[in-house]
């Protein structure tokens, strides 16, 4: 059948079973939304108050669905708008269309109204990206767009049509929904001789990162930690693929990492790293990683092998196919003595509660028990992402989202719309802080406009609280713009916008706030007063090791 | 730090060059010199790149190229059992004092002279970058006006066919 452009792009976003889009309309793309119209009973629109909002909508989407998040922007600004969301995904591994309209191609190239050169703007952040000079070539690259984004690593692809495109017409035959070019092979080292340096090994340490969680790999990397009885530690990316609590789960890395997770590593005499990247939050001193031990690194992308930490076996494949064999290898063990030595690294961070102030544990510990098993968690960056990510009872790995890689401050509300749009739970949880939150507040507005549960926690020390961390730290207490001198009052700012909000400064008001907040079914503002003195501890300051470990 | 020439075929389409480039400089590699040509195959590109790091470093490069999505096939050159080639144009003032000594290195090095002028020749020269480097040595006591070199390219030697 005959379509337009901009038909085909909805039929394209059909075949591939996209029922939900973010965006924000604009000249350049007023085609496409007249189709979004048109096909509005299957496929719904959200629009957000800022297209920044808008891509990390579609990531907070893809990362609590599993499916490919896609968002729709106009030529220009809208298009610039996108960048940072399509760079936190891209740093994150998260598969992402992004689709921005263009002036039309007559046009190009003469610095049109809201013309900009996206494709090269994007180019170092995205898996790939394309530009529809012709009509005819728009609906391959769209599904070509959907199999690179999920194939492999995952990560975003932006397609960027030009206005005449989107009015064009062309023959459109409908096609099957595009599946990923599974990367399952295993390639490098021997795996057998893997296995064996794993079962002879005496202080074995697993050391997991997020690509386990976009494998599904979780379940396997259970049962071969129980098999061979391994203590594992884990990314950021990857919390909550153990439960927190299980005994051998030490939980994660790196800088703001549990104590006995970098001493186990830095004592171990073989790390087996499966689908993380070694990036310098977690190998601190990529030279001085897991010093002694035999080093094994397991990831889907070739070159992440030997890109930050130089290990002595690899394999490049998906951690759910590597695993799979590997598991099969690995002798069932014991390593009582290890686990016993283990336990003596632990440290607990002493705490104190009470004053004026709520501690950010005993927000966390709320949060975890009024949440329940079923929370889904959804950060900003920063102290607050931190003390989320060492406190909250991690269960499972797609009930934590949080920007990684890019450590976006105002990912959080955007993705936490994605989310709840995308999972339809009851309520999402978003944990922030008072300088992430100002940052993108203003979706507080999509949160009211389609009514969207979603619960958002403001650790507020009026301070940039990582920044001012690292200023007592490392630069004598001096508080260069750190501490905004802001009078945002969020009761009433929350309640502007149409949604409800509260203060408190105790954590019994806290409890009770928050238990009032899960029996609406409105957007919740919940600002928690925190202390500004208040650290995330433990800390290994950047190219520190386990040597270097401030504790109080 | 060793001269490594990489040969990388990609699909012959709009901002592959800028991709690849872009890639380059996002990883902090260095691009000594790069050329673009044609192929046998109208689909594909041959690019050209020769590039100054260690071991892990040009690996690390390789390894980032082959993701690209129009990513064809690299190729690492070995220099010792390749055919690497350079172009050089050089235009030097010359007067009656020093003509014939430039063509007696030019003989030497079997360039040729391309173009004349009162007060100019041009000399083209093709061969091993090695000894373009050697033929500019030897030019140094003259005024060179402008120059301008090619970059290398390069196939391997024999049978061997580079393909996707």
């Amino acid at each position: 059948m005959k379509l337009n452009g901009s038909q085909i792009l909805a039929n394209v976003l059909i075949e591939n079973e996209v029922d939900t889009v973010f965006g924000y309309p604009g000249g350049a793309v007023l085609n496409i939304y007249d189709a979004l119209y048109e096909y509005q009973d299957k496929i719904t629109h959200y629009m957000t108050a800022h297209e920044q909002g808008a891509s990390h909508a579609a990531d907070g989407y893809a990362r609590a669905t599993g499916k490919t998040g896609v968002v729709i922007a106009t030529s220009g600004p809208g298009a610039t708008n996108l960048v940072t969301g399509i760079a936190t995904a891209y740093m994150d591994s998260v598969p992402m269309v992004a689709i921005t309209g263009n002036v039309p191609n007559s046009l190009i190239g003469r610095d049109s109204f809201q013309e900009v050169y996206i494709a090269g703007i994007t180019m170092p952040i995205t898996k790939h990206n394309f530009v529809v000079r012709k009509i005819e070539d728009l609906a391959p690259i769209l599904r070509s767009a959907f199999k690179i984004a999920i194939s492999g690593r995952p990560g975003p692809v932006l397609v960027d049509i030009p206005k005449d495109i989107t009015a064009a017409v062309t023959e459109y035959e409908p096609q099957p929904k595009q599946v990923a070019d599974k990367r399952s092979y295993i390639d490098g080292d021997n795996l057998a001789e893997i296995a064996k340096v794993i079962n002879n090994a005496k202080k074995p340490v697993i050391f997991f990162g997020g690509g386990v969680k976009n494998s599904n790999a979780g379940e396997l990397l259970k049962k071969i930690i129980e098999k061979a009885n391994i203590p594992a530690t884990h990314t950021i990316m990857a919390a909550g693929v153990l439960r927190y609590d299980m005994p051998e789960n030490l939980g994660f890395l790196g800088m703001h990492g549990s104590v006995v997770a970098n001493k186990a590593v830095d004592d171990a005499d073989v790390v087996i790293t499966v689908a993380s990247r070694f990036s310098d939050r977690v190998a601190l001193a990529p030279n001085k990683f897991a010093k002694k031990a035999t080093l094994i690194h397991i990831d889907i992308d070739q070159s992440e092998i030997d890109k930050n930490v130089k290990t002595d076996y690899h394999i490049i494949g998906n951690a759910e196919t590597v695993l799979g064999e590997l598991e099969n290898l690995l002798e069932e063990k014991k390593h009582d003595d290890w686990f016993a030595e283990i336990n003596t690294f632990r440290r607990d961070i002493p705490y104190s509660v009470g004053g004026n102030t709520i501690h950010p544990k005993e927000i966390m510990d709320i949060l975890s028990e009024v949440a329940g098993e079923d929370g889904l968690f959804v950060t900003d960056v920063g102290q607050h992402q931190m003390w989320a990510a060492q406190y909250l009872h991690h269960v499972k790995a797609e009930n934590f989202l949080t920007s990684g890689g890019l450590g976006t401050m105002g990912y959080g509300y955007g993705a936490a719309i994605g989310a709840q749009i995308g999972t339809g739970r009851s309520h999402v949880f978003h944990i922030t802080g008072d300088g992430s939150f100002h940052m993108n507040m203003n979706e507080a507005c999509t949160a009211v406009t389609y009514k969207l549960p979603i619960i958002s926690i403001c650790l507020n020390n009026e301070a940039l609280g990582m920044v001012r961390q690292w200023q007592t730290t490392f630069y004598g207490k001096r508080y260069a713009s750190s501490e905004p001198d802001r009078k945002t009052d969020y009761v009433k700012v929350a309640e502007g916008f149409g949604a409800k909000g509260y203060s408190c400064r105790t954590a019994e008001e806290f409890r009770a706030a928050l238990e009032e907040a899960v029996k609406l079914d409105t957007p919740v503002w919940i600002e928690c007063i925190v202390d500004r003195e208040e650290r995330v501890l433990p800390m290994i300051p950047g190219g520190g090791t386990v040597d270097d470990i401030i504790y109080n | 730090m060793k001269k490594t020439y990489l040969s990388i075929l990609v699909d012959n389409h709009e901002g592959v060059l800028t991709r690849l480039s872009s890639l380059f400089c996002q990883r902090g590699f260095n691009i000594d010199s790069l050329t673009v040509s044609a192929t046998d195959d109208e689909t594909l590109s041959r690019i050209t790149i020769t590039t100054t790091g260690g071991e892990e470093e040009i690996k690390q490069i390789i390894n980032q190229t082959k993701k690209l999505h129009e990513y064809e096939g690299i190729f690492e050159i070995d220099p010792t059992d390749s055919l690497i080639r350079e172009l050089l144009l050089v235009k030097i003032a010359v007067d009656e004092s020093n003509r014939s000594s430039l063509l007696e290195i030019a003989s030497i090095y079997k360039a040729k002279i391309i173009d004349i002028s009162v007060g100019s020749m041009v000399f083209e020269i093709t061969g091993k970058p090695a000894k373009l480097d050697s033929y500019l040595d030897s030019l140094k006591p003259y005024t060179i006006l402008e120059m301008c070199r090619s970059g290398a390219t390069a196939l391997q030697r024999g049978e061997v066919k580079m393909t996707k």
